[in-house]
């Protein structure tokens, strides 16, 4: 979602990204002329009248798990934010009985959060685990 | 005369320029800026409807209508600004 017209979008996605992406952008792309939807979501610069680089995760119930904004010359890391929805649907699939630690990886080592865990994530989770 | 302008990645926009004008901005309308941007994690995303270019067509987009789905909602500065 951004600032520019459908139309732009459309200049955009048939004449540039169609050459990076095969077929083109698979997922549509949302046009917020004047920055509303953006102002709602806390991402609309007023001073420089764009949208910043944020990026919101949102559940099956509509839900916000997760968000980050950037300013414009960063761009995301796609790959983190899989790894945040599959951590999501991880504790979601569990119903909230597994935690996630920092660094997971799907396949990788959760928490079980409990009386018997108290103090004693040091014996089943290593700091080096976070850089994997 | 026109100089040529330095590119960076946020879309290039311009002003009025000279006196700044004063502005009486009523205190409701403050008020109400301040209480718009209210996205907190665990919490409802504000349902909106919005145009949309998709696979070749003009299609309108509400977020409501992905409940049941995962959804990225990314926003970004522009089109053809480069990251």
């Amino acid at each position: 979602m951004s600032i520019d017209s459908v139309f732009v979008h459309k200049m955009w996605v048939d004449d540039e990204l169609s050459k990076m992406v095969k077929g083109g952008v698979p997922f549509p792309m949302l046009s917020d002329a004047g920055g509303k939807v953006g102002q709602v979501f806390g991402v609309y610069d007023e001073d420089a009248g764009v949208e910043t680089r944020g990026r919101f995760i949102i559940d099956p119930e509509g839900i916000v798990q997760g968000f980050e904004v950037l300013t414009p010359p960063v761009g995301r890391n796609v790959q983190e934010s899989l790894r945040q929805i599959q951590a999501f649907q991880h504790v979601r699939n569990t119903k909230g009985a597994e935690a996630t630690p920092s660094g997971w990886q799907p396949g990788k080592v959760t928490l079980k959060p409990g009386p018997d865990l108290v103090g004693k994530v040091w014996e089943v989770w290593k700091t080096e685990m976070a850089f994997d | 005369m026109a100089e040529e302008m330095e590119l960076g990645c946020a879309r290039p926009t311009g002003g009025p320029v000279g006196e700044p004008v004063e502005q009486n901005e009523p205190e409701k309308q403050k008020q109400a800026k301040e209480v718009s941007s209210m996205i907190k994690v665990g919490k409802k995303a504000p349902d909106f409807a919005a145009p949309a270019y998709y696979q070749g067509k003009f299609v309108s987009v509400k977020l409501s209508e992905y409940l049941g789905k995962w959804v990225v909602l990314c926003f970004y500065p522009g089109d053809f600004t480069f990251v």
